[in-house]
């Protein structure tokens, strides 16, 4: 490239930077200096969840490895492709199993499942990992203690994200998981029907709970698992859990910069 | 060759395996200070050298790679539902390598009186943009280029439809729930299944509050907060992670334990005769029979229990960890000793069961109730 078509073309570029359209969009223009990089980021709804500036350590990829981002990111595009199979997708004995077929055989370019379910099992695995980098550079202590206990229960809402939709397939795989895993709920202490101390929660000869009153039931709104804990942990899945769980994103995100950003050594 | 494989099998039964780690362990993350000089000594910590992390990778990659010839092994393996897996366990031991080596590191800049690695000039800056939104742009692609990939070289598998009168042998809970389904073996689904895993949260919330030591933040470091690193890589590596390593590749029909190398045939015979503590006290012991009264049956049973929680922390508090009760005071420390105390139940029941077969050191199942 000659020097003279260099020339012009930046300034198509510049042109295109200091255009109306670009203008309305980005109000600082193409970041050209520190004032404008400073700019970029203060002015973006998305970008402004960062600090202007960080201390040194805090960008480099071997001090966060970028796992926390990394998690949010798949939790986004588990929401977008969450919500593209959740066109196919209807939550019920006679249709779920060979909706299932049909995203397999009769939709063009269907990853979409793949996308979903590998990073689903991705993000539990990088959510773990941001909670071991937390720890060993001790970023749980004070003041961030808060944030830590924030985001035990992100990883929490991961895992019971994962679970409830392990079910929607509807295969042999997806019931009996969700079986061996309910199962353990009969026994809970006083709330299962074979829990320990259930037995003392009664009026005369009168169970108050028993396997049609018991959390187990709750959960699957039936004495197995069947249609009934399909449309709960279907919309456990799609609606309640993200509801909460970005909740929870919130205020860890507003958390990390009023606890005083990414933890610094002294 | 087979014989190779059979060694394997041998070792990874979960006896051994078990064993092997738990002794080793605390001289690889040592807990204190004599473990400490043991790891010196012993120059451990070689792990956490560029030539320790290769040579780790190697022998994992070659474990991988040989095993892959086996069928048995490329059966359980390559499920689709466990290649994730897989990739944990190198994802895993690269950054409990990662963040070793910057702690030893760092540990060395300690010593010598030096800035740790991740120091910089407070007044001295850098610019979110451009310096960490192109990284976090270029990890982001990568993200989606790995899963793209992924996506397209492996199906999401599809079983055959839900058959609720059909139930598959073995029926595993989805991976990350493992652990805790590998516990059941042990436990009865109320401890499992219910208390452990509360206490797990409940206990992982509690770290900062129960952690009273002010240095290490912000910066890798492993001697400035050994006790607390390596009480958390034993949860995290061998509680945790193997657990749920053996729950997934290790067990196959009726639970049965199976090597990496070995054919799980449906009809491998385990002797089944797991004795509860009041048998063992009243019928062999005694040889008095079982009592009708279950207070008096399981009297035993509860008295050990009330022992272990009760009398070991006031005694630990003043011998092996009184430094450590000093420093916490009454109320953290109570919390801390029971959370370990309930964490280490799962190794010791594990022996019991091993040892003396024995089932339940409480057994009212009359109630639901047996530990
Ligand atoms: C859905 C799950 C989660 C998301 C999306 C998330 C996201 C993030 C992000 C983006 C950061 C900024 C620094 C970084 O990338 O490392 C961060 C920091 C932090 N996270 Fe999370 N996180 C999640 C789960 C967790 C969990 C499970 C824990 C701990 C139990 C945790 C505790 C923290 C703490 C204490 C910080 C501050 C770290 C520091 O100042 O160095 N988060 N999180």
């Amino acid at each position: 490239m000659s020097k003279s078509e260099k020339k012009k073309k930046e300034s198509i570029l510049l042109r295109l930077g200091n255009s109306q359209v670009w203008k309305s969009i980005i109000r600082s223009g193409v970041p050209r200096d520190r004032r404008g990089r400073m700019l970029s980021v203060l002015n973006s709804v998305f970008l402004h969840l960062h600090p202007v500036r960080m201390p040194k350590h805090a960008v480099k990829l071997k001090y966060t490895w970028c796992m926390g981002g990394l998690s949010f990111y798949i939790f986004l595009v588990l929401t977008i492709t969450g919500i593209l199979l959740m066109f196919y997708y209807r939550p019920t004995i006679e249709y779920a199993y060979t909706d299932m077929i049909d995203l397999r055989e009769q939709v063009p370019l269907g990853i979409m499942r793949e996308i979903h379910r590998w990073g689903a099992h991705l993000m539990v695995i990088t959510v773990w990992l941001h909670m071991f980098r937390v720890f060993m550079t001790g970023s749980y202590k004070s003041p961030r203690e808060f944030n830590w206990v924030v985001g035990v229960m992100l990883l929490t809402l991961t895992l019971l994200l994962s679970f409830t939709g392990y079910l929607l397939p509807w295969d042999q795989l997806a019931i009996w998981a969700i079986t061996v895993g309910t199962n353990m709920a009969r026994a809970t202490p006083f709330l299962g029907h074979e829990g320990p101390g259930a037995a003392l929660l009664s009026i005369g000869d009168i169970n108050l709970v028993h396997a049609g009153s018991d959390v187990r039931f709750a959960l699957l709104g039936g004495r197995f698992v069947g249609e009934a804990a399909l449309l709960r942990f279907y919309v456990l899945h799609c609606i309640g859990l993200p509801f909460i769980i970005v909740i929870f994103m919130a205020v860890h995100f507003w958390r990390i910069r009023k606890d005083g950003g990414i933890s610094t050594p002294l | 060759m087979d014989l190779i494989k059979s060694v394997i099998n041998t070792l990874a039964s979960p006896t051994i395996l078990f064993t092997l780690i738990i002794v080793t362990f605390f001289f690889i993350f040592p807990l204190n200070d004599w473990f400490y000089r043991w790891n010196k000594r012993l120059k451990l910590d070689s792990f956490w050298t560029n030539r320790g992390g290769i040579k780790m990778f190697i022998i994992l990659l070659v474990f991988f790679a040989f095993g892959l010839f086996d069928e048995n092994f490329r059966l359980i393996v390559l499920k689709p539902d466990n290649v994730p897996i897989v990739g944990l366990i190198f994802l895993v031991a690269f950054f409990t390598w990662l963040s070793m080596k910057q702690a030893v590191d760092n540990d060395v800049h300690i010593e010598n009186n030096e800035n740790v690695n991740e120091y910089s000039d407070p007044d001295d800056k850098v610019l979110t943009w451009p310096d960490l939104v192109y990284i976090e742009l270029i990890a982001l692609v990568l993200c989606t280029v790995l899963l793209i990939v992924w996506s397209i070289g492996l199906q999401a598998p599809l079983e055959e439809p839900a058959n609720p009168t059909l139930s598959p042998n073995p029926a595993k809970a989805p991976w990350y729930f493992l652990g805790l389904q590998e516990m059941l073996v042990y436990f009865d689904p109320w401890i499992a299944g219910v208390l452990f895993p509360s206490l797990m949260i409940v206990g992982l919330m509690a770290i900062p509050y129960l952690d009273t030591n002010k240095k290490g933040v912000g910066y890798y470091s492993f001697k400035q907060r050994m006790m607390a690193v390596s009480l958390y890589m034993f949860g995290w590596l061998v509680l945790w992670v193997l657990l749920i390593i053996i729950g997934t590749f290790l067990r196959g029909p009726n639970w049965n334990f199976f090597g990496p190398f070995e054919y799980w045939d449906l009809h491998k015979l385990q002797p089944l005769t797991n004795i509860n503590l009041s048998e063992y006290v009243y019928i062999i012991w005694f040889s008095t029979g079982m009592p009708d009264n279950i207070l008096l049956r399981e009297i035993w049973g509860i008295l050990l229990i009330l022992g272990y929680f009760l009398i070991l922390p006031p005694l630990f508090a003043k011998t092996w960890l009184k430094n450590l009760y000093n420093r916490l005071g009454n109320f953290r420390y109570s919390v801390f000793i029971i959370l370990i105390l309930f964490a280490l139940s799962m190794p010791i029941k594990m022996y019991l069961r091993w040892m003396v077969n024995l089932k339940y050191i409480v057994a009212i199942p009359e109630y639901f109730f047996n530990i």
